[in-house]
């Protein structure tokens, strides 16, 4: 499986992205700068997190217009996997490749924790490594991981049970308390209409070796190459 | 021309920086403020000098970078330079 990180100015989670591939997948993917028109041929495309451009305008905005992103976009429109995590997930809703936009958190703190979430979907390319209701640790790191959309996106999400992943406590239950940022029906993370396009807040690359404290976002790595390769 | 360009959160977004900054308020004593809410303000030379074309350009700068329309609404004003 050839996988590709795409990697903007201001990027920080572009090297343990590649960590994550190259454990699920055996070869390091490609690192693909902003400015580049071109993308090698790729089975799978990651966004990573960071703080591309400084955040100006706002998180994701400048990102989702570079040079490279009108591939991304093509490739994703013609079903390329695409997994956006934290400034990822920002970047795609900017493109409007996922609807909504991630807001500043209700506290207005940067947020850097381990939190736990509920797998709501565990049929798409991103989640079959997980099982429905599994409660699984990724941590998250923003400041900007409110998600919103109006009433009736979110009915829509519902709907087509487009929601992966909702922020939940130890048990698997979604309390106010274990909402982090605010986020509209305790979203943390969403899938496109054809379930080809994953974005999300938490980290699954940074707890996907036993040597960081925790293994269950290997799985979403693992996953998304048995997928690929099937 | 010259575009003065409004950034505002539509009604019904919550702004919670908005909400801090109108609680500062309060603290020092400005009772009277109420349902704050914080935009963004842009100036943009535009190498145009039909305003037409100039509001035209300006319509889709807003559009497609300047304000995100899931959230926020875009006025503007043209003047020339």
């Amino acid at each position: 499986m050839k996988a590709a990180v795409i990697v903007f100015p201001g990027s920080n989670c572009d090297r343990d992205a590649a960590v994550a591939l190259e454990a699920a997948t055996g070869r390091p993917p490609a690192m693909v700068w902003h400015g580049d028109a071109e993308l090698p041929a790729s089975d799978l495309i990651v966004l990573p997190g960071g703080f591309s451009y400084g955040d100006y305008l706002r998180s994701g905005a400048m990102a989702a217009h570079s040079p490279v992103m009108r591939e991304v976009i093509k490739r994703a429109k013609a079903g390329t996997p695409v997994l956006g995590i934290c400034n990822g997930f920002q970047v795609l809703t900017e493109t409007r490749l996922l609807p909504g936009v991630l807001m500043r958190n209700a506290t207005l703190r940067f947020i850097c924790k381990d939190v736990h979430l509920r797998v709501e979907r565990a049929d798409s390319r991103f989640t079959r490594g997980y099982a429905k209701g599994d409660v699984v640790t990724f941590p998250i790191a923003h400041k900007d991981g409110n998600y919103f959309a109006d009433v009736e996106t979110l009915q829509r999400l519902e709907g087509e049970d487009r929601i992966a992943f909702r922020y939940c406590d130890r048990g698997g239950e979604l309390t106010p308390d274990a909402n982090p940022n605010g986020s509209r029906n305790y979203i943390a993370g969403i899938l496109n209409e054809t379930g080809t396009v994953l974005g999300l807040m938490p980290h699954p690359e940074r707890l996907a070796d036993p040597a960081l404290g925790g293994t269950d976002g290997a799985k979403m790595f693992k996953g998304l190459v048995e997928s690929l390769a099937a | 021309m010259k575009a003065r360009i409004t950034i505002t959160l539509k009604p019904g977004v919550l702004d919670p920086q908005g909400k801090a900054i109108e609680g500062a308020l309060h603290a020092l004593g400005f009772g009277s403020a109420g349902n704050v809410r914080q935009g963004k303000y842009f100036e943009v030379e535009v190498a145009e000098t039909d305003p037409a074309r100039a509001r035209a350009e300006v319509e889709r700068m807003c559009k497609e970078l300047l304000a995100n329309t899931i959230i926020e609404n875009y006025a503007y004003e043209l003047e020339a330079a």
